[in-house]
């Protein structure tokens, strides 16, 4: 069930292209990630499910309710964290949690809230006190308290550490595990390759691809390589994935197919069989950020964007962020 | 009302919690009251200055809440994203304002018991006929200067609200009859201030609480203007963000 849908998505300030033509959904219970560079659109796009804009053109819909017209009843159900601010300054985490929890009609304890995004040791703290990372959980504290059907998060993890990035992604994971659906928005492709069931990428304000992380994957990267012992039998293993694999230098080989599950799993297979170890398969990191830098290069009028599994006909030509005449 | 009541908690819990807040609503009106009722340094003609500065105080107190207080505050919320986040919870415009402004409330009512006690202290022998008239003037005197103070944190930068605040809050002060007597202003500047809300506000907390003043009939007519006007304004400019 879709939970988030997008339909033809404008947004312009004056003569200022935000967003142009852009539609996607997201389905529920699942981690949706925006993900494209800045000025791509991504906050202007979540701004419009947030209700905090009204679409140029286009309609949004989050739980089938209008959020500009209809923001009253969206309120209720969804949660936010906005890119940068939203709570008072001088407010302590157990204040800002009660208060808020005031708003709605049965939310979550706020001290065992506190405990879950592991600020119970800052309870009294002041908000301009805490660290990026506390600040960021704090404001995810607020953003789920009244037990929301939806979440909207807006980068994050900005201006987060490592280790506070690496929590703040267990806490969306074990959300959308408990049934939310969680739409955030990243310019970070690790943050993608964490958490997202379905990667929508925005460039100059239009959809350039839309998929699982598989299906862009294997639509977009024609192979993939690892390292193991020199002198395998690479045509018996050719076979089997069905593509070539060669050795283009002792020990490492490259597999002339899509790294999918299938086919990665198959040579993995293949050398668990034969007894081989395998190491440093190169088919995550690597190959999403040649996917994401082919798909948001500067596209030559008429090339038609290359899309994934839920792809759709390109809009070729699209001068995006642009002055209008 | 759950949400109401926690809203104006976290208000007042934040304006006392806020040292400057507390120098503009408490200490400068009080030191004014003691400063002057003690010191002849006005060349005034008053013999007794604390039966004039203490009803013009009170004026001054409900100024300082309705319109520093209540200003800054606001205009920082805005500036820091409070306002918006807020706009995405199911408290809504009515409970924020009435929160806001119970805030102010309660706030003028801490002001006002101290300083009364304090004038009291000091010799002030009020006229107790005049509290009736002079807590509507209060009630005035907060709409009309929260009106003002919500006009500009709404429409202006963080920054630009704090100096336009502050820099109102002097003018209205000095020309407003609450520190200096109005009738020893300058006749043109008396003319412009009347027009103001600060005159008219302190012209109504004298006329109904000093011993044997009456309030001008004009006072009431543009204090209830203002009162009406800036939050019409307000309501009518603000933008969240």
């Amino acid at each position: 069930m879709s939970v988030v849908e997008v339909e033809h998505l404008a947004v312009r300030y004056g003569d200022l292209v935000a967003v142009d033509d852009a539609s996607f959904s997201a389905e529920q219970g699942r981690i949706t990630v925006l993900l494209g560079p800045n000025g791509a659109g991504k906050t202007s796009t979540i701004e419009c499910l947030e209700g905090y804009r009204r679409p140029t053109a286009g309609t949004v819909r989050v739980c089938g309710v209008n959020p500009w017209s209809d923001r009253g009843a969206l309120n209720r159900k969804v949660g936010i964290m906005l890119q940068d601010g939203g709570i008072y300054t001088a407010i302590r985490p157990l204040e800002a949690v009660r208060l808020f929890a005031s708003y709605y009609d049965s939310p979550r304890e706020p001290r065992a809230l506190l405990d879950f995004v592991g600020l119970s040791h800052r309870t009294e703290v002041p908000f301009r006190s805490l660290s990026g990372g506390e600040q960021q959980r704090l404001n995810l504290a607020l953003a789920i308290v009244g037990n929301p059907a939806v979440v909207f998060l807006d980068e994050p993890t900005a201006g987060v550490d490592v280790s506070g990035r690496q929590l703040i992604r267990e806490l969306i994971r074990s959300l959308s595990a408990d049934g939310v659906t969680v739409m955030l928005t990243t310019h970070d492709l690790t943050e993608v390759e964490a958490l997202a069931d379905r990667i929508v990428i925005l460039d100059n304000g239009g959809v350039v691809a839309d998929g699982t992380p598989d299906e862009l994957l294997s639509a977009n990267v024609s192979d993939f390589s690892f390292r193991a012992p020199t002198g395998l039998d690479v045509e018996a293993l050719g076979a089997l994935v069905g593509g070539s694999v060669t050795e283009p230098e002792p020990g490492r080989y490259v597999a002339g197919v899509a790294p999918t599950p299938a086919h990665v799993a198959s040579v993995t297979n293949w050398l668990a069989n034969h007894n081989v170890l395998i190491g440093d398969l190169q088919a995550g990191r690597q190959q999403l950020e040649s996917v994401f830098l082919k798909l948001t290069a500067e596209r030559e009028p008429g090339n038609t964007p290359t899309h994934g599994g839920h792809g759709r006909s390109g809009r070729g030509g699209r001068a995006g962020r642009r002055r209008r005449a | 009302m759950k949400a109401l009541l926690a809203q104006l908690r976290i208000e007042i819990t934040l304006t006392v919690r806020n040292g400057e807040q507390l120098l503009v609503n408490l200490f400068i009106p009080l030191g004014l009251l003691v400063f002057f009722s003690k010191v002849e340094v006005l060349n005034s003609d008053e013999a007794d200055p604390v039966q004039f500065l203490s009803p013009a105080v009170l004026g001054l107190a409900v100024m300082s809440s309705s319109l520093v207080s209540l200003g800054i505050s606001t205009g920082f919320e805005r500036y820091y994203g409070v306002l918006k986040r807020l706009g995405a919870t199911p408290l809504g415009r009515p409970r924020w304002v009435a929160a806001k402004f119970g805030s102010v409330l309660a706030i003028e009512l801490a002001q006002w018991t101290v300083l009364i006690v304090a004038a009291l202290l000091l010799g002030w022998t009020p006229d107790h006929g005049g509290w009736p008239m002079s807590a509507v003037a209060a009630l005035l005197g907060t709409a009309a200067f929260g009106g003002l103070a919500l006009l500009m944190a709404g429409t202006l930068g963080g920054m630009a609200n704090l100096a336009a605040t502050n820099g109102l809050f002097l003018a209205l002060m000095v020309t407003g009859g609450m520190v200096v007597p109005f009738e020893e202003m300058p006749g043109a500047l008396q003319a412009v201030a009347k027009l103001l809300p600060a005159a008219p506000l302190a012209d109504v907390m004298i006329g109904s609480l000093r011993v044997g003043e009456q309030v001008h009939t004009g006072s009431w007519v543009t204090l209830a203007t203002w009162a009406v006007a800036t939050p019409i304004l307000a309501a009518w400019r603000f933008t969240w963000e």
